[in-house]
């Protein structure tokens, strides 16, 4: 199967495990991933919260662009993925703003079809491919799925039928043994890009969600957006230091844990770029210590 | 006048909005509230003041106005309060309030709206760090069309003295560990065709300042 891939910047640095992961799987699952040729930023908060035009026409150029290519689109970053949906509906409102430059390369907006990864690897026909094909089981594991914002919100731009309770992650890792729990956290915000100019706001938003996990049950919280991974993440220790008790629960890409189910062989590269080093979580569960373990 | 025009005085266990007169006539000025409609595309005036917005907004307690009240300074014709305004820089546009609104009032495109209108008016903002890391954001996609994060990184470190004060150290220690962990890229990335980036860039304000 082959398929569109819009990237986006992260993933080309701070989410490289997500990158790897991501194109590890679709590997083993025979999805050829075709990058939109030349793709911008699709400008993030930034973009939106400055310059709406320019907001507007870096997602005219992508959607463009995208069009020309394989579909569905796969956006693995939530963010992009909502800018672009969100690029999409205003363009088929009103193209005014479109600056001629970007124009030129085309206005087929509409034909290209944004699907976040996470709904695309999800959906019935992949997880009974991954289950099938799964040589391993997540058993020990027993995580929270935590979805964020940006995919799901709000419905009429995302699409998505789930977006106050999201199950698809959950159906997929349950699917693959995984003790999956329930938790009232799913799309809660966690503060994205405020973790720059604001890391106090994040600091808090990040605590509430560390609580509830561990009150539900979880050892572990599993993502399928960048920003969250890294404010789940990146400052665990500080954050955690602010709750009563330890905390210590690995933030996984869903991708990360389809590699281990899979076994793919460089899953154990994935996990080594966390901060939160997996490593003690994954010796109590059942998964083969090579799959894991950096040599 | 009619008393549904009234701004004031509040509703029973409302408190009074800053800045409201309070107990004499007040009669809304449309100028304003129709004139960011028009140009931001949110519907206001559809706001009955039912508070989902605040009661779902995971940023509330950080917000010196609530999301529905920096609605209702623009139903009453204010905008001063609006400019001093830190919960429009606190929203980290999550789309709840949106999503949960019974009348569909996009309050993040609205809180967009304001910011753009501070940034564009050259005023000062009420959380100076936001801008100035929006701006650097903005920055680096004129430049190579992509973000390069190690350079957004340490331009706003020492734009905003992160370099030097007490964060310093836990920044340069973070910094430290990502690059041991392949996480951070060292040579940026960046479109080929950047003709529209330039076309783009001319007609913003980055280009005037």
């Amino acid at each position: 199967m082959r398929v569109g891939y819009y990237p986006g910047c992260s993933l080309e640095s701070t989410a490289r495990d997500y990158a790897e992961s991501v194109e590890g799987v679709a590997g083993l699952l025979e999805i050829e991933l075709c990058p939109v040729p030349d793709w911008n930023c699709c400008g993030a908060s930034a973009a939106h919260s400055l310059d709406h035009r320019l907001s507007l026409n870096l997602g005219a150029r992508n959607l463009a662009l995208a069009a020309g290519g394989p579909q569905p689109v796969v956006v693995p970053c939530a963010l992009c993925f909502n800018r672009l949906k969100t690029a999409q509906a205003e363009l088929a409102q009103d193209s005014s703003l479109v600056h001629p430059e970007v124009a030129a390369l085309g206005r087929d907006w509409d034909k290209a079809e944004v699907v976040e990864l996470v709904e695309f690897l999800t959906g019935p026909e992949l997880r009974r491919q991954v289950q099938e094909a799964a040589r391993h089981s997540l058993a020990g594991l027993d995580p929270v799925c935590y979805y964020g914002c940006q995919g799901q919100r709000p419905p009429w731009i995302t699409g998505n039928p789930e977006y106050e309770s999201p199950r698809s992650m959950d159906r997929l890792l349950a699917e693959l043994g995984a003790g999956v729990r329930d938790w009232a956290g799913k799309t809660e915000c966690c503060g994205a890009s405020h973790a720059v100019a604001q890391p106090e706001l994040v600091d808090e938003l990040v605590a509430r969600l560390y609580r509830q996990a561990l009150e539900a049950g979880a050892n572990c919280i599993v993502t399928g957006c960048q920003m969250c991974q890294a404010n789940l993440d990146l400052y665990q220790e500080r954050i955690g230091a602010r709750l009563e008790q330890e905390v210590y629960l690995p933030v996984f890409y869903f991708t990360e844990l389809m590699g281990l189910a899979l076994g793919h062989p460089q899953a154990a590269t994935w996990l080594s770029r966390h901060m939160v080093d997996p490593r003690a979580l994954l010796a109590r569960t059942q998964l083969p210590p090579q799959s894991w373990e950096r040599l | 006048m009619n008393k549904a025009d009234a701004g004031a005085p509040p509703a029973p266990g409302e408190p009074a909005l800053p800045g409201v007169p309070q107990g004499q006539p007040f009669v809304p000025r449309s100028d304003f509230r129709r004139r960011v409609e028009e140009a931001s595309g949110v519907d206001i005036g559809a706001c009955f003041g039912c508070k989902k917005c605040s009661n779902g907004c995971p940023l509330a307690w950080a917000m010196d106005l609530h999301p529905y009240q920096v609605v209702r300074y623009v139903q009453l014709g204010l905008e001063e309060p609006l400019k001093k305004c830190l919960s429009i820089w606190v929203c980290a546009s999550c789309q709840t309030c949106y999503t949960r609104c019974p009348n569909q009032v996009d309050l993040p495109r609205f809180m967009d709206h304001l910011k753009e209108l501070i940034h564009k008016g050259g005023l000062p903002p009420a959380h100076q760090r936001s801008l100035l890391f929006h701006r650097l954001f903005l920055r680096e996609i004129k430049a190579r069309g992509r973000v390069f994060e190690a350079s957004l990184m340490a331009r706003y470190m020492l734009a905003s003295g992160g370099a030097f004060g007490p964060e310093a150290k836990e920044n340069a220690r973070l910094g430290l560990a990502m690059l041991r962990k392949g996480r951070l890229r060292l040579l940026p990335s960046r479109v080929k065709d950047r003709r529209w980036l330039k076309a783009l860039f001319a007609e913003s304000a980055e280009e005037t300042r």
